[in-house]
């Protein structure tokens, strides 16, 4: 396919800006529009649950880029208008304003939007975390508030309850898992986080699911849990995991399938790409598709689509990393920890609040996660990309 | 180019030591970015563009006419 004369990428946030930068990085000179639901200029989302949560962090420095270099990038921006509609064949999206976009390639980059409990909007004082609008909205109810209930023990979750347990909250955090995280890091990280929020002071009630909510005068007032348990609070965040954005592109043509369906190259159709937290592609070094929401990816995906788009033939095989900081520490993960994983310690001390840990499964490192080492960590990544590179032995 | 690093955004991925090893460190403690020439020379260039444009906290900014 010859290169595009026009690239339309609907998403304004970390994905779909990285895409537009890896597009003008490799040289192309062609029309580039940007459409973003939300009316700001592209910000960075990890940001929102940790320092703009936290006060430390005005509006303006979670800004993915200064709007000098957005301009640098000779980009129409259309913000404030949601993709609705597309139609693969012709690339046309429609816009919730009436807009139809055309363009020789489209990126789909629309995110994920967060879950929600049945009778959380019922009621005030019950909040997600996903967008600029709804940090600062929780940030405001924390402030005159006293007992946080936190619903979700994953990343998101965690690191709410550690910020807003920094902030002076009295803070319970619920979910399912034995421990935080525990289907992300497993079984000796996930327990060192329970001890890391139970020493700051934030109550686990782990192993257990929410059945609803209590309110008095249509505020919250309190989260039942499946154990009967009933627990007070005044504000509450539900961190139940997000859903990929892809109403919009029922009957567009497009696979559907938990994600916007990819080839290895991040194609989701001739001429259509999509990339970021929405995208599910076939990882040809792990031989299966799968599916990131985790910042890095966004623009290592994004810089993997640009170059499909202007006809490189490469699979796109990253070594999947994220972080989280709570409290005083920098969690870091290169690579996946399966649940039966074998786990060494390599580098530091457990006790000492230092260590790197490799996981491994049939003799192979899948893994390595760091605590408060992410030098040491990134160091033993190689690891993980030998033993993606490798073939399997039959 | 002229480059600087906001180590107040650095999230200690180590993303631009994976790329740019010559131009980029990270400290031993903590991880957090250090900077190993703010001048590169031409041939570490297009590297670097790239540390910055993948650097998942967007703490490193370039200037081109510098």
């Amino acid at each position: 396919m010859s290169t595009p004369r026009s690239v339309l990428v609907a998403g304004a946030s970390a994905a779909g800006l990285s895409t537009v930068e890896s597009l003008r990085r490799r040289g192309y000179d062609g029309a580039v529009t940007v459409l973003g639901a939300e009316t700001h200029l592209p910000y960075d989302r990890p940001p929102l649950s940790k320092q703009v949560l936290a006060g430390k962090w005005d509006v303006d420095q979670a800004r993915l880029r200064p709007a000098s270099a957005l301009s640098a990038l000779d980009v129409e921006f259309v913000l404030g208008d949601a993709a609705t509609g597309l139609d693969a064949v012709t690339r046309t999206v429609r816009t919730a304003a009436g807009r139809e976009l055309v363009a020789d390639a489209v990126v789909v980059a629309t995110g994920v939007r967060p879950r929600t409990l049945p009778g959380q909007d019922d009621v005030t004082g019950i909040h997600v975390l996903r967008s600029l609008e709804d940090a600062l909205a929780l940030r405001a109810d924390l402030l005159t508030s006293s007992r946080l209930v936190v619903v979700g023990e994953g990343v998101l979750g965690a690191e709410i309850a550690a910020t807003a347990a920094g902030m002076g909250l009295a803070v319970t955090m619920v979910g399912p898992q034995p421990t935080p995280m525990a289907a992300q890091v497993g079984p000796l990280a996930g327990g060192l986080l329970a001890e890391l929020h139970a020493g700051a002071g934030v109550e686990l009630r782990l192993g257990t699911g929410v059945r609803g909510f209590t309110s008095c005068r249509h505020r919250v007032a309190g989260v039942c849990l499946d154990t009967g348990e009933v627990l007070p609070a005044d504000v509450v965040v539900v961190a139940v995991g997000a859903s990929p954005v892809t109403g919009w592109l029922e009957g567009s043509g497009l696979t559907l399938d938990n994600g916007v369906v990819c080839d290895s190259r991040c194609r989701a159709a001739a001429g259509v790409y999509a990339v970021g937290d929405v995208a599910r592609w076939y990882h040809e070094g792990l031989g299966t598709s799968m599916r990131l929401e985790n910042r890095t990816n966004a623009t290592e995906q994004a810089d993997a689509v640009a170059a499909t788009i202007l006809g490189e033939d490469r699979a796109y095989t990253p070594v999947p990393y994220y972080w989280t900081d709570q409290f005083d520490v920098k969690l870091q993960v290169h690579g996946l920890i399966h649940a039966d994983a074998e786990v060494t310690v390599v580098d530091g001390d457990v006790a000492a609040g230092r260590f790197v840990a490799r996981y491994q499964r049939d003799g192979r490192t899948t893994g390595v996660l760091g605590w408060n080492m992410p030098k040491q960590t990134r160091l033993r990544r190689q690891e993980v990309v030998d033993a993606l590179t490798e073939p399997v032995p039959a | 180019m002229k480059v600087s690093i906001d180590q107040e955004k650095c999230c200690a991925a180590g993303t631009c030591v994976t790329i740019a090893p010559d131009v980029f460190d990270q400290r031993d403690e903590d991880g957090i970015v250090v900077l190993l020439l703010s001048e590169p020379p031409a041939d570490l260039r297009e590297t670097v563009r790239e540390a910055a444009s993948v650097c998942p906290a967007m703490a490193i900014h370039l200037s081109e006419d510098a």
